[in-house]
């Protein structure tokens, strides 16, 4: 990783604040300035996989930034216990029991798209976010910072995600969320979609061009080379 | 780290306890939530189920939300569950067990209510004595018929629906609920367009020998090309045991002797 968190971040000035200025930037910079898909490119297997529809990926987007929230809370509370030779499976272990345990709460109750998602949910526990922010940042940080620092991740990757999902929706099926915005040729409409919008290739395009988007609007991201 | 360790945290003694105390309550968390989602997670994967057998008979369109009370109204004006003897093809009379929640799976496993399946192609191990078939009736008359097939896909058992025109022959729908085949790949046969392409094709042929089959690369359409179906590229394997599935369930092993009373006129 290129940027590490908390380096560039303002030192606490007093520390009894809950959410000053250092806070405010943990939460807020990965959401857009150090996005980590747009800017360090990290989870992009299951930004490719699960952006075909809007509903998708704010099902997908609400896994990730709950157990980056919740991993990153829990890892902090215990960093100061954890035997640092164990430290990475101590992090998995409570990542990935996060993990199953919002994939049986999505069975019980939005059934249909959990079968949708299929094997995704579960790969939560390999997204190379959740364990990045866990050993990067929650390892070394306080319990309340760390949660801010998961929670702005999360958004970060959902920004990202829901982006994605509506442009592929909308030009795969004319469609956000499930309304039609295109009328589709087949349904009496004008719009023939763009097939392509609903295989993981385009993901891969749209994102590349997001990452371009980023890099043009705030030059300091591009790396010298 | 900022604070004094008032214990060695990297003794081998210390890292063991560790570890363990992480796993139980790891462990008690997860069972805490299997347990509490449980009677949400089996009420939906019924409502799954009865409503794939809608989707294969057409009668629900694909992707269209659709509520318990929705799917027992369709169940209770146009659609009954009936078991079938497999072995003799005799419909077993109506009002015995709630052949509605007949569990075939269940029954395949339990040695009172199944048997040993001959060998097959299909990875099917052991056959339930009673089979389930939802007969669907529009107004008085019999529409269609939906019999439940099953088999080994390439990562696990793969269980759907098939519903069959009062012919016995032509195919009016096919759905898989549940599989686990490689997402993208195998995993399209959940896709309603690749199962929209088995419907008008024909079961068997002139003689009544089963000819419905998946084939590699595209079939024409069903008036010209009736038994055959489109493959899935990517997914030889899966594509395979599609066509040993539903030929063994259409087979004598399976469904056939029903079937064969059935398109010969026996009252369903």
């Amino acid at each position: 990783m290129s940027a590490v968190p908390g380096e560039t971040l303002p030192v606490a000035a007093r520390p009894a604040s809950a959410f000053g200025p250092r806070q405010r930037a943990i939460l807020l910079d990965p959401v857009l300035l150090n996005n980590p898909i747009g800017v360090q490119v990290l989870g992009i297997c299951s930004a490719l996989a699960v952006t075909t529809s809007v509903a998708k990926a704010l099902v997908m987007s609400a896994g990730v930034i709950l157990v980056t929230m919740l991993s990153n809370l829990a890892v902090s509370l215990v960093r100061n216990h954890t035997p640092s030779s164990i430290r990475i499976i101590v992090q998995l272990s409570i990542i990935a029991t996060l993990v199953i345990v919002f994939d049986q709460v999505l069975k019980a109750t939005l059934y249909e798209l959990s079968l949708e998602l299929s094997v995704f949910v579960g790969l939560i526990i390999t997204n190379c976010i959740v364990l990045g922010r866990a050993e990067g940042f929650a390892m070394s940080n306080p319990p309340w910072e760390s949660a801010l620092d998961g929670l702005g991740n999360g958004l970060g990757y959902s920004v990202v995600l829901v982006l994605v999902g509506i442009l592929r929706e909308l030009l795969g099926a004319g469609k956000v969320l499930g309304f039609t915005i295109l009328p589709q040729v087949k349904d009496g409409g004008w719009y023939e979609p763009n097939g392509l919008m609903l295989l993981a290739p385009s993901a891969l395009f749209i994102i590349g061009l997001l990452v371009w988007a980023l890099r043009t609007w705030k030059p300091q991201l591009q790396e010298k080379s | 780290m900022a604070e004094t360790q008032t214990r060695d945290v990297n003794s081998v003694r210390y890292t063991v306890v560790f570890a363990t105390v992480v796993c139980v309550v790891c462990a008690a968390l997860i069972a805490v939530a299997a347990v509490l989602t449980k009677p949400g997670q089996v009420a939906n994967a019924l409502l799954y189920k009865e409503k794939n057998v809608l989707l294969a008979a057409g009668l629900v369109e694909p992707g269209s939300k659709v509520t318990t009370a929705q799917v027992e109204a369709i169940f209770k004006q146009q659609v009954q569950a009936r078991l079938v003897d497999l072995a003799t093809g005799e419909l077993l009379p109506e009002g015995g067990a709630d052949a509605r929640r007949y569990n075939q799976r269940g029954a395949r496993d339990d040695p009172a209510t199944s048997r040993v399946a001959p060998v097959n192609s299909a990875g099917v191990r052991r056959l339930p004595n009673q089979g389930i078939v939802y007969v669907i009736k529009k107004g008085e008359a019999v529409d269609q018929i939906v019999i439940a097939i099953e088999g080994l896909g390439m990562w696990g058992t793969i269980y759907g629906f098939m519903a069959l025109a009062p012919d016995g022959n032509t195919i009016r729908g096919l759905t898989y609920y549940d599989q686990r085949e490689t997402p993208g790949l195998g995993g399209e046969i959940a896709n309603p367009t690749w199962q929209a392409l088995w419907r008008g094709r024909k079961a068997f042929d002139a003689q009544w020998n089963i000819g419905i089959q998946v084939i590699k690369g595209q079939a024409g359409p069903p008036e010209t090309d009736p038994m055959h179906v489109d493959g899935l590229s990517g997914s030889t394997v899966t594509s395979k045991a599609i066509t040993q599935l539903v030929r063994f369930w259409l087979g004598d092993q399976g469904y056939g002797k029903f079937l064969k009373k059935f398109r010969e006129g026996a009252p369903a």
